[in-house]
């Protein structure tokens, strides 16, 4: 499926930058200033892997990948499909591009027409895109069914008929239909009953496998990006935070929000839940029409406290591999001075 | 005595498809500082039981049936509707889980705090000023008094889950149901939601039931646990041997799908198979047995009652097979994970 011409990753995104005006006065009025949803977001994602996109409410995530897909235009930044330049492309580039990519939306109830049969639904992207005929078309429409664990006899009933996981299966058999290289998944399972989450994370994960898919998900549930994703970017008002392969960040986490944020997930065991030290951040997420000075963070930041000589509230801090590690970057001026410090004392041993 | 006592509590609706029986014979009691955790999924009637509690299931469609509601010795179903208004929001609050649909979005935040202050207490307004400020300090809003003449959408949303703790807590209820009071809100918010509950309980010594599909909020809050499924308690017992040694093949499902951040992430999630029931035409039997791993034969015609486990102390399951899941060795949930 996979063109593998080159080495380079599957999708490369740099500097990624989306605002959006608010506040216009009038109709042909100046807006009073711009939203900066993505704030220079850069991330790859290899052929066949998964990245995950964390963050809370308003972080940003969405946008990126919908920038990602193109239903948002980039304001500014690069974003490389298989090496080709997307972003100022034109709609005829974007269209064949989405042969390449699709995405499964998060709520199932709304992503899927009401009034066409899941038979019509899946075969919608078939005929718009191959010139598959009409009998061809149906027997996959029957196999895509089949590979999402739906029955196939039940091609001719219509999306209120089924279940909410069975709709979210539709919506994935869809976004399987054109044999995609890469899927954004927007928080695919939040909508969905525990027991069903289990049952759609399970078939995701399969796919994976099975067809050599490359993942964007995002999601605010942390225990469920860990589940499915080999890397995970956590973002924090538009920014990336903190970026790591999975096993690095679930146990050594650099960035004080991803700590905060690892520490606030309730665990399902009441010793271990009783039992462990809580990092409460204090405060909500600023808003992002007026973002805080410097390291975003800093208002909620709990490492912060009596550093002075740090610039966390005027400078913003860019993303910088953490000493001692291979996969992770993070953007902190606490972490930055813990490389240098470390670094200073390799190096600077044998002269003192 | 218990604060809160239900017996046998059933809750119908006519619709067009059909009776559906929302609540089943319910039965459960709230000791005084007590939390009780209810848990279950969607369409599962933990809300509906929490409605019917208060006396807010819409009728018609609604019908609520009850062997009896006893909130501190009186029995809430012989009330009339304003006898009832004199408790509800007064010793027994509610605290909802969409802020924003339950505030008033065209009165201030102090109108509808106060409203609560000059029903139950007959204060003046100034007077129920002073008492609203003070409210919403201890839910840990900042500065308080500019932030009563705010109208719910200038505040964000876990300001605006504060409302509403601060607003069912003002007259001290003895009684707090909380219906999944964190579960629209960031997880960092959560935490600061779920310390608060637990502060403003230790201080008060309000009894809680939270109601709620995360097992993870009910580990840390809750005394005692309800698992419903289709409109039924399945099992219930103190939350600690509940959590280690389900007695209930759906509890025990439950537990063992849900993805963790220690667990072994390449390792597929054990889901319960198929899809939750059909509550217009439930089967005749258990309403589990379809997805049951643990079925045998007789569970297809007959459902068994929620009985105490024999040999396990304060736990109850409605499950034929209940002993087979208590003598079950191999790994523990929970702690040994």
């Amino acid at each position: 499926m996979s063109t593998d011409r080159t080495n380079e990753p599957l999708l490369v995104v740099r500097d990624l930058v989306k605002k959006f005006p608010y506040g216009s006065q009038g109709l042909l009025g100046k807006p009073e200033g711009y939203l900066h949803a993505v704030d220079g977001v850069s991330f790859e994602l290899e052929r066949g892997q998964s990245l995950g996109l964390v963050g809370e409410s308003g972080c940003g995530k969405s946008t990126t990948a919908r920038c990602v897909i193109g239903l948002h235009p980039a304001s500014s930044g690069s974003i490389k499909i298989d090496g080709q330049e997307m972003v100022g492309a034109p709609s005829s580039e974007w269209y064949a591009m989405r042969r390449r990519m699709q995405m499964i939306f998060q709520d199932p109830y709304a992503s899927l027409n009401p009034r066409q049969t899941v038979g019509t639904i899946l075969e919608e992207p078939l005929k718009l895109h191959t010139d598959k005929k009409p009998r061809d078309r149906r027997l996959k429409t029957l196999e895509l069914l089949d590979a999402v664990g739906l029955n196939p006899r039940h091609i001719n009933r219509y999306p209120h008929e089924f279940s909410g996981g069975q709709r979210q299966r539709v919506g994935i058999a869809r976004a399987l239909a054109l044999e995609p290289e890469m899927i954004i998944c927007d928080e695919p399972v939040s909508a969905l009953d525990v027991s069903i989450q289990a049952q759609v994370l399970n078939l995701l994960k399969d796919l994976q496998q099975r067809y050599e898919l490359a993942y964007l998900f995002i999601a605010h549930d942390l225990a469920v990006v860990r589940h499915l994703c080999t890397r995970i970017a956590v973002m924090y008002l538009g920014r990336v935070a903190e970026i790591a392969d999975r096993d690095e960040l679930y146990t050594r986490p650099q960035h004080p929000y991803t700590r905060a944020l690892l520490s606030a997930i309730p665990l399902p065991d009441p010793v271990a839940e009783r039992e462990r030290q809580r990092i409460v951040l204090t405060g909500d997420v600023p808003s992002p029409t007026h973002p805080p000075s410097g390291c975003t963070f800093h208002p909620r930041c709990q490492e912060m406290a009596g550093e002075v000589e740090l610039s966390c509230t005027t400078v913003v801090p860019q993303l910088e591999p953490v000493e001692g590690s291979t996969s992770c970057r993070t953007a902190c001026h606490l972490r930055a001075r813990e490389s240098a410090q470390a670094h200073g004392n390799a190096t600077g041993a044998p002269a003192g | 005595m218990p604060v809160l006592d239900v017996q046998n509590l059933r809750v119908r609706f006519e619709t067009h498809q059909g009776t559906v029986e929302a609540v089943n014979d319910v039965s459960f009691s709230l000791e005084e500082g007590e939390t009780l955790g209810i848990v279950g999924e969607s369409g599962s009637g933990k809300s509906v039981t929490s409605l019917a509690i208060m006396g807010l299931v819409p009728s018609p469609p609604g019908v609520v049936e009850a062997g009896g509601i006893h909130f501190d010795g009186q029995d809430l179903a012989q009330l009339s509707q304003k006898q009832l208004r004199k408790i509800r929001g007064g010793r027994m609050a509610m605290i909802f889980q969409d802020p924003m649909t339950s505030l008033n979005p065209l009165i201030t935040v102090e109108r509808q705090l106060s409203e609560v202050l000059q029903t139950h207490e007959g204060l003046s307004r100034r007077d129920a000023r002073v008492r609203c400020a003070k409210a919403l300090g201890d839910v840990g809003i900042p500065n308080p008094e500019a932030r009563l003449d705010a109208y719910p959408h200038e505040l964000s949303g876990g300001m605006r889950q504060r409302v509403m703790i601060a607003m069912g807590l003002l007259c001290n209820p003895k009684v707090l149901i909380a219906d999944e009071p964190t579960t629209a809100l960031d997880v960092t918010i959560q935490a600061q939601i779920l310390e608060l509950m637990q502060r403003l309980q230790h201080d008060h010594g309000t009894a809680i039931i939270l109601i709620t599909h995360d097992l993870g909020v009910v580990a840390g809050m809750s005394d005692k646990v309800q698992v419903m499924y289709a409109g039924r308690v399945v099992e219930r017992g103190a939350t600690l041997p509940l959590f280690h040694k389900p007695l209930h093949p759906y509890t025990k499902g439950l537990l063992t799908s849900i993805p963790t951040i220690d667990g072994d992430p390449n390792e597929t999630l054990s889901s319960i198979e198929g899809q939750p029931p059909d509550l217009a035409h439930l089967p005749p039997g258990c309403a589990f047995e379809p997805r049951c791993a643990y079925r045998v034969e007789r569970c297809a015609t007959e459902r068994a009652a929620l009985e105490v486990v024999a040999g396990q102390e304060g736990r109850s399951s409605a499950c034929h097979e209940s002993d087979r899941l208590a003598n079950e060795t191999g790994q523990e949930l929970g702690g040994a994970r």
